[in-house]
């Protein structure tokens, strides 16, 4: 079998790519999709504020994944379910397994849009012992609004994630005690309104720079020792305290889900744990693009859609012939006060998305896009950054058209 | 008393060595039953350690543990063949990093040899170099009998070997009390059913001095002491061709913190060594997780913290207290002024390796109580194919996906397990139906994301296909619970 474009994953960047690549003139574009629906995480997400920028309006995530797939079906583009990509090659072959059988598919440009896992227990080496009633906040999600299933009836939320924010909300409407969300940087890694709207307006407490140092219980969980800990992140002797309670939740941050990606051997890029991309967010393979969450971790499904279009849109260019193949690239570096800048290199043939994160929260502070000889391309000022906030700043070509070396700092 | 609970023999303890004994004396014309405090077979120290096939060349010409070892390590192939259990003889390199260890390698070569162990070698740095790449230290002593094996898959496939063969498993009876009377065994479980049995034995691993206490004998006790693991992502498999340990250090117990590989590819990286005070000693501590990582940074340099899947421990029976330390042997005996009790005791490590044989010891010691008659109609083989689907060719699973749809269906992504497999393992042959039995079974949950994606999806299948409620779901034990209900 052979299609033009290939998107791996029907979440919200699937969606947006597939859609944009059809648009473009793609003639054959295929999302496959191992659940047995298109939407992703969207169809957990049951409360609102999706869509505020795009749409100007405060949408369930079901109602954003809805206007997407109407404009899918629309297009023409197909699509195939409870179908999972279990191989893919760096000649842009694709294996596929199915009630139907095993498939390989040949694509002329492939779209990574895999989206990300939740970090677990292990991956934080969390100690003690091995009780029932742990879950990560988005497993949570899924039993509790897709499936009518309870997890518990005091909880404790460790991390302060978007999902964990929201999950502790809602635990709290549906009558679980809440006692309280524990995250171990002094600042909280969700948005900010987030914290207003989950936690503030329900009375559900945030303890900054407090984690938890070990689970109880044999059978279902009894408890958790939480403590302080110092700016390295390591637990303050004498602060430790024990939290009777039958549920932990983890919202201790998400993976950028890679694994197909590392095996077709695309270069991964350890800040952001997805790809390393070009301003057509192509990947170090010829053809390979990534969008959304597999390329890095968002905060806002609107930003997923917008960067998914451009990818979609790069990934027919490509295959139609009209990109040229990998050439120079100028490389943009993160400077200080950045944790990670996107794309990592860029053309200078076209204006591009400059995807960025802080390392800290700040105030009144600038960010600076430098060349080699320190000289500012582009400026702009921030009332307010913080590391929960992704950055979004459009850089017109001309700005860096002479540039041979390119950084982005606070200042 | 009814029919269903009268035994020729009955076994107490469904870990690796309860199993293979059942197993093995399946083979004859006996009634047998197996007693398991769990829900699950294996949920003691056979599904927590290295699963390490030993070679045998550390242990004393002369002692249980030295024997068995070494017949057990012959016994694996043709038993992992049969049970249809994954294994593999990847071998061995015990190095020496400097001059004073050089001694100790002769010293173990020479005692495997007198130990019966096949093949070993002391490999210089360029042979070294060449079985594994980037090794360090000066000499080796290559070991190329050792193996590795899944230990709980293969302590569940012994049993559902014995279960095929008329072995009956009574899983969630604890043993709280045994009489003898006459040549009669009475033994009552937590739940108020008493047993009865002309021979009873003994394998209830770190509970096994405890078992003894029931039946007044007081000479015996265990000092549980744990050995605690992180397990590493499959991405840096590829890093281990063989196993490779230090060379041991005089007057220390132990084997030392080393990386092992699992059949599965991943990497364990443990285990330590601590004494702890009870047999249910089983929470993982900091301080040893952020030895174990950093350990396993020099050992393996692009190791990511991101690269842990999970830690986990597992409690050795020694027969030692800590101001002691060290090993004492194998305790296999019949009881003569107790007819008819067969007494384990003390089976740590090897004792995974020495399970067929520590089998075979107790058959003979069986004949000292009963006649033994072979059944013909023994069924050795167990059905299925060895490994997971993900593992087989692409042509054999087109054939196998035409014949059965749900081999099509990923539910695990990180491991490629199908629907079937799941399915399989849900409508396991002894009937158990926790999660972990799951996991153990088909694999799910297990890998990098530890059911992240998959644990809903399980959910959503044993509650549409199996009609489980909220309430029924358990994770491993009695009372460990999943849910409280419905939303509503
Ligand atoms: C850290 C570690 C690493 C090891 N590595 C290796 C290795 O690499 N290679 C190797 O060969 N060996 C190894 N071993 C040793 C090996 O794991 C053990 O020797 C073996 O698993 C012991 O099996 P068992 O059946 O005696 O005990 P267990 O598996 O503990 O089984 C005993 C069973 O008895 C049940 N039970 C207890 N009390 C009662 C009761 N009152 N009523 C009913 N049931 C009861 C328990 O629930 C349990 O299921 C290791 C051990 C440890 C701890």
């Amino acid at each position: 079998m052979k299609r033009e474009v290939v998107v791996i994953g029907g979440g919200p960047a699937g969606l947006a790519a597939a859609i944009s690549a059809k648009r473009a003139g793609a003639r054959d574009v295929l999302i496959v999709e191992r659940d047995k629906r298109l939407g992703g995480i969207l169809n957990q997400c049951i409360h609102d504020g999706f869509g505020l920028h795009r749409f100007k309006e405060a949408l369930s995530g079901p109602e954003y994944a809805k206007r997407f797939i109407e404009r899918l079906d629309a297009e023409g583009v197909e699509y195939m379910l409870d179908t999972m990509v279990t191989k893919l090659g760096r000649d842009k072959t694709l294996e596929l397994s199915s009630a139907k059988g095993l498939k390989r598919i040949e694509a002329k440009a492939v779209v990574l849009a895999m989206g990300c896992r939740e970090r677990t227990q292990g991956a934080i080496m969390l100690p003690g012992t091995r009780p029932s009633g742990i879950y990560t906040a988005g497993q949570a999600q899924n039993l509790i609004n897709l499936q009518n299933i309870m997890v518990g009836k005091r909880a404790v939320v460790l991390g302060s994630g978007d999902i964990g924010l929201i999950m502790a909300r809602r635990l709290l409407l549906e009558g679980c005690e809440v006692v309280g969300v524990y995250e171990i940087l002094p600042y909280p890694s969700g948005l900010p309104r987030n914290i207003q709207q989950c936690l503030l307006d329900y009375g559900i407490p945030l303890h900054l720079s407090t984690t938890v140092v070990e689970v109880h219980g044999e059978r279902r969980l009894t408890g958790v020792s939480v403590a302080k800990v110092d700016p390295n992140r390591r637990p303050l002797p004498n602060t430790t305290s024990f939290i009777p309670c039958d549920t932990l939740l983890l919202s201790v941050g998400l993976i950028p889900e890679n694994e197909l990606s590392r095996e077709a051997g695309v270069e991964i890029e350890p800040m952001t744990g997805g790809p390393l991309v070009d301003d057509t967010l192509m990947t170090s393979l010829e053809g390979i693009f990534a969008c959304g969450n597999v390329l890095q971790v968002h905060d806002l499904v609107d930003h997923v859609s917008e960067e998914s279009e451009l990818a979609g849109l790069f990934g027919a260019r490509f295959s139609e012939g009209e990109l040229r193949p990998l050439g120079e690239y100028t490389s943009i570096r993160p400077g200080p006060g950045i944790r990670y800048c996107l794309p990592q290199r860029v053309s200078r043939e076209r204006d591009f998305f400059l995807s960025l994160r802080v390392k800290e929260p700040m105030r009144d502070k600038k960010i600076v896009l430098l060349d080699e000889n320190r000289k500012r391309l582009i400026q702009k000022s921030f009332p307010r950054l913080h590391p929960a906030v992704m950055v979004r700043l459009k850089v017109m070509v001309e700005k860096i058209a002479k540039a041979k070396g390119l950084e982005v700092r606070v200042e | 008393m009814d029919q269903g609970t009268r035994y020729d023999v009955l076994i107490i303890g469904a870990g690796v060595v309860g199993n293979a004994i059942a197993r093995e004396l399946s083979k004859y014309k006996l009634k047998i039953g197996v007693l398991e405090k769990e829900l699950d077979v294996g949920m003691g120290t056979s599904s927590r350690n290295s699963g390490v096939i030993h070679s045998g060349i550390h242990y004393k010409p002369g002692t249980l543990r030295a024997k068995l070892n070494v017949l057990g390590n012959s016994m694996f192939e043709r038993l992992c063949r049969e049970l249809k259990v994954k294994m593999s003889y990847i071998g061995k390199l015990t190095v020496a990093q400097e001059d004073s260890e050089i001694k100790s390698l002769y010293e173990l070569k020479e005692q495997g040899e007198a130990n019966g162990v096949p093949g070993l070698q002391i490999l210089k740095r360029d042979e070294m170099e060449k079985l594994q790449p980037g090794v360090g230290g000066i000499l080796a002593l290559y070991s190329p009998s050792t193996g590795i094996v899944c230990p709980y898959t293969f302590t569940i496939r012994l049993a559902e070997s014995a279960f095929r063969n008329g072995v009956s498993f009574w899983l969630g009876k604890k043993v709280v009390a045994i009489e003898k009377r006459f040549d009669t065994f009475l033994v009552k479980t937590q739940d108020g059913e008493t047993f009865t049995s002309r021979v009873l034995i003994n394998s209830a691993g770190l509970y096994s001095d405890q078992i003894c206490r029931l039946l007044g004998i007081e000479e015996y006790k265990i000092y549980p002491c744990r050995g605690e693991y992180l397990i590493l992502d499959k991405r840096l498999g590829h890093h281990l061709k063989t196993l490779v340990y230090p060379a041991p250090h005089h007057g220390k117990a132990g084997l030392g913190i080393h990386l092992t590989k699992t059949v599965d590819g991943n990497i364990l990286i443990g285990p330590s060594n601590e004494y702890v005070n009870s047999p249910e000693e089983y929470a993982t501590t900091r301080e040893i997780m952020e030895v174990l990582l950093k350990e396993g940074k020099e050992l393996l340099p692009d190791l990511e913290t991101s690269d842990v899947i999970r830690s986990f421990c597992g409690l050795r029976a020694k027969q030692t207290p800590p101001e002691v330390g060290g090993f004492r042997d194998f305790v296999i005996e019949h009881r003569k002024e107790i007819k008819g009790f067969i007494n384990l005791l003390g089976i740590e490590s090897p004792g995974l390796t020495s399970a067929p044989a520590i089998a075979l010891t107790v058959k003979d010691l069986l004949e000292e109580v009963l006649t033994l008659e072979e059944r013909e109609d023994f069924l050795s083989e167990l059905p299925g194919f060895t490994g997971y689907f993900s593992e087989l060719s692409y042509e054999e699973k087109m054939d196998l996906i035409s014949k059965e749809k749900d081999y099509g269906q990923i539910v695990c992504r990180c491991e490629g397990i199908t629907k079937k497999e799941v399915i399989d393992a849900i409508q396991n042959p002894l009937g158990v139906k926790t999660l972990s039995s799951l996991r153990y079974r088909a694999r799910v949950m297990m890998g990098r994301c530890q059911g992240g994606f998959c644990l809903p999806r399980i959910v959503e299948i044993l509650t549409k296909e199996f009609g489980f409620r909220p309430e029924d779901f358990l994770l491993h034990r009695e009372g460990s619970y999943l849910f409280t209900g419905n939303v509503r």
